[in-house]
């Protein structure tokens, strides 16, 4: 299955970025290999309005199944729904690495409603 | 000058004293036999009626066309998602308008190869009309939490009418809906008060409005002689010094009660009409 974890930087051995519409990097990650790569989001990160739904656009563009963040405005929860991407959340920044070892084993809630206020409109 | 001036009366920060300029102006101009419109633009918070008290004769909603896509029709080209550039569609498996986002500039609509998307109209407040005796009175009231006012500014921009002399209530900042309020205004009056808050608010309205190439003065307000950082700021900047209008108790009580102050304090009178030749001279 394929996953996005939030990122503050280019690999899974750093924190998580806490806040989907403005991550840094979406880092695509298969639970069953292993295999990672890292997607830029500074575009979206930028926009003067609707990056979190730029964000979810971006996910479900790389095909994840399932987003692991921090926190997600209620307008990319919209989107992520409608994209069929479930949203797996952390409680705090810990490495990408435990992060996705903890949503294999089951260990993190997903959301089934907006967790932010969202105050980029 | 073939039509009658248009002066914005905006401030880099709320509680300036923004609205005393605007409604006291607008007032001496009409006194004077001046044929006035007061447009109040600050949508979020309109409050020159508390002074102008105008009559209301009506009040038309103001909404914008928002896309609405039939998917049936839809390919999913994403082709309306990739023109919007303000991020109001969404391309998923098919897209998705996020309403709240959206400007209703018509771009996805035009560009759909299959026309599979019509307009409705979303309310986004309402434009009130009126007479606040001579004077000829709109402002817009933007419904509670609705964050787009760009056009619901226009909405109200649009009531102008050449022949008169027209002052746009601004609202205070420097975003888009200043920017909306402020373009095409023959002059902009900056209220200011002098305190390191107001100058460092004021030297981000400079830096907005300068490179529009509008012409544009400062008005002093609750001006205090042991502090001057305002005024040498204009100095260094070459900005214009409209009006020092001296911080007075009695201004804060009559503004409190929702009147004008030219009974209590008739050199209002003349501080307006020094404010109306300084900026006359710069039209
Ligand atoms: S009308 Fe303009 S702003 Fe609204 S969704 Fe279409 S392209 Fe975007
Ligand atoms: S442009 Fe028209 S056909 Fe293409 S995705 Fe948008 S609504 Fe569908």
């Amino acid at each position: 299955m394929k996953v996005v974890i939030t990122s503050s930087s280019q690999t899974l051995a750093e924190p998580i970025d806490m806040h989907f519409g403005r991550a840094k990097y979406f880092i695509l990650a298969d639970t069953e290999t292993g295999h990672a790569t890292a997607h830029d989001n500074a575009q979206n990160l930028h926009a003067a309005q609707g990056a979190g739904i730029q964000s979810a656009e971006t996910v479900a563009k790389l095909g994840a199944e399932a987003v692991i963040t921090g926190s997600v405005g209620p307008k990319a929860f919209r989107a992520l729904q409608a994209a069929g991407v479930k949203i797996a959340l952390v409680e705090s920044a810990c490495p990408g690495t435990e992060a996705l070892r903890r949503f294999k084993d089951g260990e993190l809630p997903v959301l089934d409603s907006p967790n932010s206020e969202g105050h980029w409109v | 000058m073939s039509s009658s001036p248009s002066i914005a009366i905006a401030s880099g920060k709320g509680g300036t004293g923004k609205t005393t300029v605007a409604v006291h102006l607008a007032a001496w101009l009409a006194g004077r036999g001046h044929e006035i419109q007061y447009l109040d633009c600050d949508v979020e918070e309109p409050n020159g009626h508390l002074f102008l008290k105008p009559e209301i004769k009506a009040a038309e909603p103001a909404a914008i066309p928002v896309p609405v896509v039939d998917m049936n029709r839809c390919t999913a080209c994403g082709k309306c998602a990739a023109v919007c550039e303000f991020n109001a569609i969404a391309m998923l498996k098919k897209p998705m308008v996020f309403p709240e986002l959206c400007h209703g500039c018509g771009a996805c609509t035009l560009v759909c190869p299959v026309d599979a998307i019509r307009e409705e109209p979303r309310d986004i407040g309402t434009v009130e009309t009126g007479l606040a005796g001579p004077i000829r009175f709109a402002q817009g009231r933007l419904n509670v939490g609705e964050p787009m006012s760009p056009p619901l500014i226009r909405a109200v921009k649009i009531r102008r009418d050449p022949a008169a002399i027209a002052l746009f209530d601004s609202p205070p900042g420097t975003s888009c809906p200043v920017i909306a309020t402020v373009r095409a205004a023959d002059f902009i009056v900056l209220v200011t008060e002098p305190s390191p808050f107001g100058l460092h608010d004021l030297t981000l309205a400079v830096e907005t409005f300068r490179p529009m190439g509008l012409p544009f003065g400062v008005v002093v307000n609750r001006a205090d002689p042991a502090d001057e950082r305002v005024q040498d700021f204009c100095r260094q900047q070459e900005i214009p010094v409209l009006a020092e209008l001296p911080d007075d108790r009695r201004v804060a009580e009559t503004y409190a009660r929702g009147e004008l102050l030219f009974d209590r304090l008739p050199e209002w009178r003349d501080r307006m009409a020094a404010l109306w030749a300084r900026i006359e001279e710069r039209l």
